[in-house]
Order: structure tokens, then C-alpha cells, then sequence
């Protein structure tokens, strides 16, 4: 134990001996974890923002479909509301919120402009922690009940059909009987969504009377479900299953296959990033301390001949890349939580809205430090970091003491 | 050594540049390991700098060229304010003679006018909404790539034809197969229902969902009389000879239509804001993670130098008491770091450029992702662009971040003082 504090000490004084070296090896490290936390972080606040915006759309934790649906989402692929064994299930405690929607698709018209949508019937009151709708109004009111006669449309989309709160819009759409649809309805209220293209695609009306005018009767396009924690997913997914049997029931990775994508590519990314990082801060400390061991040779031939064993003399080596290793993560990470801290409110990306949502993002994003790749980065550039220390301090330790005390 | 005498006996008044060489490349060997260290940490920053910037500027091109490719083309002439609100009436009147003048300006190569409507399309069984685009089924082909995705059928034929070619998920929404018909209702120029029966002739599948899943190409003329636009169109869709070509070739379309006013000449750049947004994004983070890249290897050589400057501090003391002018001394130091930094960017840029050549050929499957790269307008397989500007970037940075490095230690040898500097361990 005393030799271990010897050690210690004399590795300690070691790294303080050349103030500007250490100074300069320690920039180099914790630049290189800043880096590596700080772009984690970015590329984590961009995959949770995809997320987030997959689920919250309409999409919820699963949905269930009549069969066929998802691939020709119309009115002839309708279901019967919930069972009663479905519906018990959708009553216990893991539900966080669940609605059934009629989505179909459907032409909107004003006086001036046609563009084409989908038309989403909902539950007003269902949709409460169940999709964005609920706490998108922006101007105008929210539905009020599954028989509201209004409809609620995205912003960009009033403003392309030149419409807004108070006038009128005509839908159309295919009813069951194959016949087409149509309906006049008194715009209640713009919805703005995190997403123009969010804006542009949905119309949201009254459950009821969307069936109405449907002519569906009592059936349903879908079943929406959110839980209160994401990872209960796969039993409760199984649970519905076996009671919406003869029904398609999906969870939402396979509903939106591109927020899954986007999830692996990102991490991919992270991990070839860190590679990447870790190496070009590993020549430089492997230089380092190659130095700090060469110029000292004299110094280890003396405490080897002093009666030191070379094994400690390696040891001592590697407590100091240690030394300088925790430093610098401690500063890296220092700097990564200062500069997170610094955008807590999130990176405003509205000038650039337009790009933001080629890569899936919303007008904000919010970088998130995730605790995985915080110790992922701190642990590769450590462990790794004394591992690559190994090379000059077995050079230290090999050195026979009389061949060193001689040299120069 | 004698390399003291030696500067001694030159001129005095200009120590040839041969000297400084010889003297800095011994220097560099003097110590081999930490050389060879600094040289891989160079390179190695190097490599992986060529290599990124050139799949990124790859990337964007392939990424501009599909999305350009597909339907929007290089430039389009269009009447003033049909970008922003694309409405019916907002078309390019005489149309042909606008054409015409498009097509005779220099560096143009393929010209095509477009005329289309949002409508309501309607098969046997289904109705669902979709964009209807006239075009001219001769020279739709030079500007778009859709007449070349045709999966079932063929592309439309003549010019005044009752044909249609649907998009591959519209065609599926409206269960329609090749040779069924569609109902095209829509509102024309006056405001009166305009309604066209077609013949589907062929499915195509463009590659852009967007595209596939509401486009209806009908022949131009055939748009025209259902539609109530006479010889109006709503955009003149111009291919060039290259990306690069684009702002010059506006600037002729401009001037040679400067006489029509209320028209418009919009670049790529324009008609895919998102595009170039995204482009802007993600060259951002790329700079981002370059810059992080740069400062890293900077700081990591940067002891090297400093190392190898403190630990001669005697014998500059040495050269100093003979009369070496520390200026010169200083000149050597920095010479020797140039030679290190540029035996590292050579082979590391070699290297680089190497291994992008490579890859140039084959190209980089990104296997598990091509539908979301198909959403970014790309194909499966990434090929790097390897040029003058993708492999100098980004070694030229890094000689820059470092050369600034090479200085520091190098100012320390001026304030030597020969007495003390002999002295120092």
C-alpha cells in the first residue's frame, strides 16, 4: 500500500514537472471528449426529435388496423370499434392514453385552391397525450366533441388555400358505398405543427361525423395507443395481439421504419465519430508521454539501480497517462456540460426549417447528453488511453540501469 | 558537430537555404520514433479528412443531381410569384415563343414546359387527390428522369394523346393497372369545371415518394384544352451542362427574356430551398467534427515541436555563442516542422486520395438504409468526389492549424541568452 502511494507521488510529480507539456496533452484531451460528447449530444437531441415526432403524429406507441390498411389506407379497410377484451386491456394501468381515428384520404377545397389530405375523424379529448393535436391550436378552437362540425387545418395549408378561421371548406372523399363524399365545414382553428409538411398533410374533424359522412356506420380506420413507459411495449404488444386477433397490430418502429433508420444511422455515426476521435488524440499522447519517458531515462536507469523493479517502473508510467488521461476527461466533460448547459433552451433551427425537416428535424432541437455515450466517450479515451500508454512505459521499464545511466 | 563552423564559413550576410534544409532534415531523423509518431498523427488526420470532405462533396452532388434529376431540372422560367402560390392562373402566357427564346440561349441543353393543376383523380372504385402535369411527351425525357422509370406500360406518346402515366402508389391507392381509365376533374383558368377522361399507358416509380405517391403526366396540349390554358404554362423546366453552369446560364436566360416582364428565372437552389438548407445543415456539422479533428491532432503535434526544441536547448546555446543569429536558429526550427508537416499531409493525402479512388469506383453501400437514403434523394451507393478542392481542403487546414503550432515553440529560441541556454540540462 505504502509502495502504491510512493507510486502515486511520484507520478504526480512527474506530470507537474513539465507544466506546459501536461498543459498542452490535456487540451488535446479534453478538446477530443468535448467533441465527442458534445456531437453525441447533437446527434441524440436529433434522434429523440425524430422520435418524438413519429410517435406524437398520429403514429402513438402501436396502432392496430383492419388488415390491408396500411398498405391502401381507405375507407374499404375499416374495423369494428375495440372488443371488449380489447378494451379491458386498453383500461389497465400500462395506458397512458388511447383514441380510435378515421383517417382516410380526401380532397379540401376553398374558393381559391384544392389540395389533396388526410382527413383524420378524431375524439378531441381522446387525443390529450396521445398526439401533438390536442396542444396545436394556434388560432381559432380546439374540436370540442366526436360530433364537432367544424375542421381544424395546419397553418401553411390555410395559407396555401388562401382560408382561415370562420370560412368554409368543402372535403371530399370516398364514402364506404364506393360513392364520393362530400362536406361543407366551418374552419374552427388553425393547428401549427413542428413540421410544415405536418401542416400540410392533416385535416382534423369530429369522429362522428367523419363516419357520418362516410357513410362508415360504426367502424373505425385505427386504434391508437400510447403507454406510459415505451419499454412495456413488446408484452403489451403481444397481449393485443392475442386479443385483436384478425386485426394488424403494429408497434411504432414498424410503422415508421424511417424514424428507425434515422435512430441506427445516428449511432453509427457516433460511434465511427469517437473512433475517429480517440486516435487522433491517442498519437498525441502516446507521444507525450514516449517523451516524458526518454528524456527520464537516466532518472529510471538510477531508481532501477537503486533497486526499483522495472514493473513498478511501468506502473508509475501508466498512473501518470492516468493522471493525465482523468484530467482531461474531467475538463473534457466539464466543458461538454458547459456547453450543454449553454443551449438548454435548445438550437433554434427555424432559419433553416426547410433543411431541419429534410433530415427529420423540427424547428428546435435540443441536444441531449445521453448517459451511455458520456461514459462510452470518457471510457474509450481512458481505457483505451492508458492501454495505448503501455508502449513507453514498458520502454521505461526495459531499460537495464547501467546502459541508462551511461546514455548521453 | 560541426554544423556551427559551417554556418560560419557561408556568407555571412545570407546562410544558404540548402544549409537550412540539410540541417532541418537531420534534425527531423534525429529522434526516428517520435517522428514516425507525428508523421502517422498528420496522416492519419489527413486521411480521414480527404476522405469525408470528398463523400460529403460526393454526397451533395448526387444528392443535387437525383433531386434536380428527377423532375424540378436545373433552372425553370416561371411567371412571378407561381413558386411561392402555385395557382392556375399564375402561368406564362405564350408560352412557345418564351420557349423558344429559352432554348436559343447558350449552355442550355434540353428545354421542356410544364403546365399542372391539383385535381381530383378517379378510377373504376377509388378518388383520390393528385398533381396533374402536362407536359411535352418529346421533350419531357431530356429534362426528367420519370419517362425513364416507367415499371409497367410505356411513357406517353404523341402530343395531343388521351394518355396518362401515374405514379407507382397513386396508381396502387387507385387499384389501377395499365390500360384501366381515370377521371380528371379540376377547376380551369375560368373557374369552370375542366374534366379529362385518360388512358393509363404507364406506372412509373421516380424514386421520390412525394412523386410517386400524387403524379399524374398527361401530354401538354391535351392539359392545355382540358384545363382552358391555351398556349400558357406554368413552368419552362432547363437542363445545363453542369451544376456549376447554372448561375451563369440564369443570368443568360435572364437577359435574353428581359423583355417579358412578370417572369421569372429560378435556380435549383431556389426551387429546393429545403434542399440547400440541408445541404448547409449538415456541411455545419461536418465542419463541426473537421474543426474538432484539426484542433485535436494540432494540440497532440504541438508538444512534439515543443519537445524537440527544449530538449536542444543546450546546444542552440551552443550555436548562439558561435555567432548564429537566432533568427536563423528560429528559420531551422520552423523548417523542420514544415518538412515533418509535409511528409505527413503528403502521405497521408496520398493515402487518402487513395483510398477515395477507390471507393470513387465501387462506391459505399450504405445496405441497411437505402430507404431513407432514397428520402434524401440518394442512391444505395455513395461515390466520394474526388477533386482538386475535396483533397486539399482539408490537408491545407490542417497545415495551417499546425504551421501556427510550429511557431510557438520556435519564438522561444529568440529569447535564449547563449550563457544560460549552455547550462540547461
Amino acid at each position: 500500500m505504502a509502495r502504491l502511494a510512493l507510486l502515486l507521488r511520484l507520478a504526480r510529480r512527474s506530470v507537474l514537472r513539465n507544466r506546459r507539456r501536461t498543459l498542452i496533452i490535456l487540451v488535446a484531451i479534453s478538446v477530443a471528449l468535448w467533441a465527442m460528447i458534445f456531437f453525441a449530444a447533437l446527434t441524440r437531441g436529433w434522434e429523440n426529435d425524430v422520435v418524438h415526432n413519429a410517435i406524437f403524429t398520429l403514429t402513438g406507441h402501436l396502432q392496430v388496423h383492419a388488415p390491408g390498411y396500411r398498405d391502401d389506407p381507405s375507407v374499404d379497410h375499416s374495423m369494428k370499434p375495440p372488443n371488449a377484451t380489447v378494451a379491458q386491456l386498453l383500461a389497465g394501468t400500462e395506458v397512458a392514453a388511447w383514441g380510435t381515428r378515421v383517417r382516410v384520404p380526401a380532397v379540401v377545397m376553398s374558393e381559391h385552391d384544392t389540395a389533396g389530405v388526410t382527413l383524420v375523424g378524431i375524439d378531441p379529448a381522446a387525443e390529450r397525450g396521445l398526439s401533438f393535436i390536442a396542444d396545436a391550436v394556434h388560432t381559432g378552437r380546439y374540436l370540442d366533441s366526436p360530433d364537432d362540425r367544424g375542421i381544424l387545418i395546419g397553418r401553411a395549408l390555410a395559407d396555401r388555400l388562401g382560408t382561415g378561421v370562420g370560412k368554409r371548406v368543402v372535403v371530399m372523399s370516398q364514402a364506404a358505398d364506393h360513392s364520393v363524399a362530400d362536406r361543407g365545414f366551418r374552419v374552427v382553428g388553425l393547428f401549427e405543427g413542428d413540421r410544415e409538411a405536418t401542416e400540410m398533410a392533416y385535416v382534423f374533424v369530429g369522429r362522428r361525423t367523419a363516419m357520418t359522412m362516410l357513410k362508415l356506420g360504426s367502424r373505425v380506420s385505427e386504434l391508437a395507443v400510447m403507454l406510459r413507459d415505451r419499454r412495456q411495449l413488446p408484452a403489451f404488444l403481444a397481449r393485443l395481439r392475442t386479443a385483436a386477433s384478425g386485426l394488424d397490430v403494429q408497434p411504432w418502429t414498424t410503422l415508421e421504419p424511417m424514424a428507425q433508420a434515422m435512430v441506427a444511422l445516428g449511432q453509427a455515426w457516433i460511434w465511427m465519430f469517437f473512433v475517429v476521435m480517440y486516435v487522433a488524440m491517442a498519437f498525441g499522447l502516446v507521444n507525450t508521454m514516449l517523451m516524458a519517458v526518454m528524456e527520464r531515462t537516466r532518472e529510471f536507469g538510477m531508481l532501477q539501480a537503486l533497486g526499483m523493479r522495472p514493473r513498478l517502473i511501468l506502473i508509475q508510467v501508466v498512473f501518470e497517462s492516468c493522471f493525465l488521461l482523468a484530467a482531461g476527461a474531467a475538463a473534457g466533460i466539464g466543458l461538454a456540460a458547459g456547453t450543454l448547459s449553454l443551449l438548454h433552451g435548445g438550437i433554434n433551427l427555424s432559419i433553416l426549417a426547410q433543411g431541419a425537416e429534410m433530415w427529420g428535424m423540427g424547428k428546435v432541437i435540443y441536444p441531449a447528453a445521453a448517459v451511455v455515450d458520456v461514459i462510452g466517450a470518457t471510457a474509450l479515451v481512458v481505457v483505451l488511453g492508458v492501454f495505448s500508454s503501455l508502449y513507453p512505459a514498458w520502454r521505461a521499464a526495459r531499460r537495464v540501469p547501467i546502459e541508462a545511466i551511461t546514455r548521453n | 558537430m560541426s554544423a556551427g563552423t559551417v554556418i560560419r564559413s557561408t556568407s555571412p550576410q545570407r546562410p544558404g537555404l540548402r544549409l537550412y534544409l540539410r540541417l532541418a532534415w537531420r534534425n527531423v531523423w534525429r529522434n526516428p520514433r517520435r517522428t514516425l509518431l507525428t508523421l502517422s498523427a498528420v496522416a492519419f488526420a489527413a486521411v480521414i479528412l480527404v476522405f469525408m470532405v470528398s463523400m460529403q462533396l460526393g454526397g451533395y452532388g448526387a444528392m443535387i443531381r437525383g433531386a434536380t434529376g428527377v423532375f424540378t431540372g436545373d433552372l425553370q422560367v416561371q411567371a412571378e410569384g407561381y413558386h411561392a402560390k402555385q395557382r392556375l392562373r399564375t402561368a406564362i402566357a405564350d408560352a412557345s415563343s418564351v420557349e423558344a427564346r429559352v432554348a436559343a440561349v447558350p449552355g442550355v441543353t434540353a428545354v421542356s414546359s410544364r403546365a399542372q393543376a391539383f385535381a381530383l383523380v378517379s378510377s373504376a372504385t377509388r378518388t383520390y387527390g393528385g398533381m396533374i402535369v402536362g407536359v411535352d411527351p418529346a421533350k419531357e425525357p431530356s429534362v426528367s428522369t420519370i419517362p425513364r422509370t416507367i415499371r409497367k406500360g410505356r411513357y406517353l406518346s404523341g402530343a395531343t394523346s388521351d394518355e396518362a402515366v401515374v405514379g407507382q402508389a397513386l396508381a396502387s391507392n387507385l387499384s389501377l393497372t395499365v390500360g384501366d381509365e381515370i377521371t380528371v376533374l379540376g377547376q380551369g383558368l375560368d373557374g369552370s369545371l375542366a374534366v379529362a377522361v385518360l388512358k393509363v399507358v404507364g406506372i412509373f416509380s421516380s424514386g421520390v415518394p412525394e412523386l410517386d405517391r400524387q403524379t399524374v403526366e398527361m401530354p401538354l396540349a391535351s392539359f392545355q384544352s382540358a384545363f382552358l390554358l391555351g398556349d400558357r404554362v406554368h413552368a419552362i423546366v432547363v437542363r445545363t451542362g453542369g451544376l456549376e453552369a447554372v448561375p451563369h446560364v440564369a443570368g443568360l436566360i435572364r437577359a435574353a427574356i428581359a423583355n417579358r416582364p412578370g417572369l421569372t428565372v429560378l435556380r435549383w437552389d431556389q426551387l429546393l430551398e429545403g434542399l440547400k438548407q440541408g445541404i448547409a445543415m449538415d456541411a455545419a456539422v461536418g465542419w463541426f467534427l473537421y474543426t474538432a479533428l484539426v484542433l485535436v491532432v494540432t494540440f497532440s503535434i504541438l508538444n512534439t515541436f515543443l519537445m524537440s526544441v527544449l530538449e536542444r536547448t543546450r546546444e542552440f546555446g551552443v550555436f548562439l555563442a558561435l555567432g548564429t543569429r537566432p533568427r536563423i536558429l528560429g528559420r531551422v526550427v520552423i523548417l523542420e516542422s514544415v518538412i515533418l508537416l509535409l511528409l505527413g499531409l503528403a502521405i497521408g493525402t496520398l493515402a487518402g486520395a487513395g483510398i477515395t479512388a477507390y471507393a470513387g469506383v465501387h462506391g459505399i453501400a450504405f445496405s441497411s438504409s437505402e430507404e431513407l437514403l432514397a428520402q434524401w434523394s440518394l442512391p444505395a451507393r455513395i461515390y466520394p468526389r474526388l477533386d482538386l478542392l475535396s483533397v486539399t481542403l482539408g490537408p491545407a487546414a490542417i497545415l495551417l492549424a499546425t504551421l501556427v503550432a510550429a511557431l510557438f515553440p520556435a519564438r522561444r529560441i529568440r529569447r535564449l541568452r547563449p550563457v544560460d541556454a549552455m547550462k540547461a540540462v
